[in-house]
């Protein structure tokens, strides 16, 4: 083992010491890292849904308006209009924001972790590692531009509230929002393709015989999202909704 | 064989290092990396100059100790120890260059000499057994399953080299930890220690400023001993499980 070893008196045990659990998770690399793989798992099982959801726009305007009314009706009478959905929305911002953070300070670290380069240069070999974090940048700046385009209407020229048909139909009229969506989507994709195969090693789930499946899982469900998502702007392109 | 070297050169800690041009003569195919070195280091010493720093020791590929970083690749091109690594893995004319592990918790000593006493300190943190050391106890006294001594072996070829966290771009640990970990955990000898092994094993690493793990598989692409990449999810698992069993 290690030669030169400057031994130290044993500090007491850290489980002696007995953190709560969140901070026990907090603190350490591998609970925050499962803190990005649960929030991502949230995010992604909103990602489909809400890519189902924006597929009724190919069943016309009534049905899509529909959609979006019963979105804030849905959990009546139990819940008073629009409470499943901000209960939604405060899940979805909790998810995003640990996510974000989380992965804010795991990078800091693992940067410091590496400070100097190795003079001789191969391939870079953090592919991987570098699309998720320009891609979940370009993602945080996504979803920002995206609330203000469809969901507070702050940035669309020609929006009306509580006509969401009309409104998907006018940005991708535009150019700039034919590009910043496609993007987007395809950043989405491929953090997906990594995310979910890391998300399960990080949880423990990933083993040697199970890896090929999730591999294959993990492509099947970037391909589906990012293919599902680009049909919206893609139809309203070729004049198919309109 | 003639062989132009660039040897990162730092004479100790404190100063500033950098790669410095040397060219070796009379080197046979069968020599190891490190015997080149030594004929290198023959040739420093006759001139009357500093011979280049590097840690070895057993030579043969079990102790862990050599540690150099060859062209871009911990342990050189071939999947083994630089000790075991041959010179006819290099062509006559080749420039090679040697560099030591690179990670904010290995710093450098001297040339490519590392201080990797940060993995003692994990090992000490809970990589150990509590058991009685009298007698010898009777081998088939504690039944183990065919495929649990196997996992344990397996994880226990770990030699402690550091070849995975120079090869990570995260200086990450986590592939020596999870060896280390695993190997005793899947063992009813480490079942005491199961929940606070990991527990503290993990925290170690942190305090010693290692990164985290982005699954990008360069430290199971290093490892000579072929510590696979799940074995980190097997950890992860392990760690998870103790924060529920833990009692608090
Ligand atoms: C706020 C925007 C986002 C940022 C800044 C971000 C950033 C990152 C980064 C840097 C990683 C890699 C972390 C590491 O390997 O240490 C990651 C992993 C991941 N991301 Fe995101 N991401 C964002 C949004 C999303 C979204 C919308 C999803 C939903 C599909 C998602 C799902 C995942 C998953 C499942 C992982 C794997 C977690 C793991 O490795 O255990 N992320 N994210
Ligand atoms: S896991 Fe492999 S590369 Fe890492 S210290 Fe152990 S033997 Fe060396
Ligand atoms: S010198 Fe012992 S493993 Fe290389």
């Amino acid at each position: 083992m290690a030669l030169g070893t400057r031994t130290e008196e044993k500090k007491p045990s850290r489980t002696d010491r007995q953190p709560s659990v969140i901070r026990l998770f907090w603190r350490s690399t591998v609970g925050k890292k499962a803190v990005m793989a649960v929030s991502g798992l949230i995010m992604l099982g909103y990602l489909v849904a809400h890519m189902m959801g924006n597929l009724k726009i190919f069943f016309g305007a009534d049905e899509f308006n529909a959609y979006g009314h019963w979105l804030r009706t849905m959990g009546e009478p139990v819940l008073h209009y629009s409470w499943a959905l901000w209960l939604v929305r405060v899940v979805l911002l909790l998810a995003v924001v640990g996510h974000g953070v989380a992965a804010y300070q795991l990078s800091r670290r693992d940067i410091a972790a590496r400070p100097d380069k190795y003079v001789h240069r191969k391939r870079r070999p953090s592919y991987a590692t570098r699309t998720m974090r320009w891609g979940g940048i370009i993602l945080a700046l996504f979803i920002v531009w995206h609330l203000l385009d469809l969901t507070t209407l702050t940035v669309n020229e020609n929006a009306r509230p509580g006509h969401p048909y009309e409104n998907v139909v006018a940005t991708f009229s535009t150019w700039y929002g034919n590009v910043v969506y496609i993007v987007a989507m395809l950043a989405v994709g491929l953090h997906i393709r990594h995310g979910f195969w890391s998300a399960a090693q990080t949880l423990g789930m990933g083993n040697a015989t199970r890896d090929r499946v999730l591999k294959t899982a993990a492509d099947g469900l970037a391909l589906l999202l990012t293919a599902g998502f680009l049909s919206v702007p893609v139809a309203v392109m070729t004049g198919v909704v309109s | 064989m003639k062989l132009n070297l660039r040897i990162w050169r730092q004479k100790n800690a404190d100063t500033p290092g950098a790669m410095a041009t040397y060219e070796v003569d009379g080197i046979s195919s069968d020599m190891s990396f490190l015997e080149m070195l030594d004929t290198l280091n023959e040739d420093l010493i006759l001139r009357g100059e500093e011979p280049v720093a590097f840690d070895h020791d057993c030579r043969e590929g079990i102790c862990g100790a050599c540690s150099l970083v060859i062209n871009g690749d911990a342990h050189g091109p071939e999947r083994t120890t630089t000790c075991q690594l041959h010179m006819r893995s290099f062509r006559d004319g080749d420039t090679i260059d040697v560099e030591p592990w690179r990670a904010s918790a290995f710093p450098v000593v001297k040339d490519l000499v590392v201080d990797r006493s940060a993995f003692d300190r994990i090992i000490q943190a809970g990589g150990y057994i509590s058991a009685p050391t009298g007698s010898a106890p009777d081998a088939h006294a504690t039944p183990v399953p065919k495929p649990d001594a196997d996992s344990a072996f397996e994880h226990a070829e770990c030699i402690g080299c550091g070849a995975c966290v120079a090869a990570c771009p995260n200086g990450s640990a986590m592939l020596f930890t999870s060896a280390k970990v695993n190997h005793l955990n899947v063992l009813p000898q480490g079942a005491p220690e199961r929940e606070t092994r990991v527990l503290d094993m993990v925290a170690a690493m942190d305090d010693e400023g290692f990164g985290g793990c982005t699954l990008t598989g360069e430290c199971a692409t290093a490892c000579p001993k072929g510590i696979p990449l799940p074995s980190i999810a097997a950890m992860n698992k392990e760690w998870l499980r103790a924060t529920r069993k833990v009692r608090r």
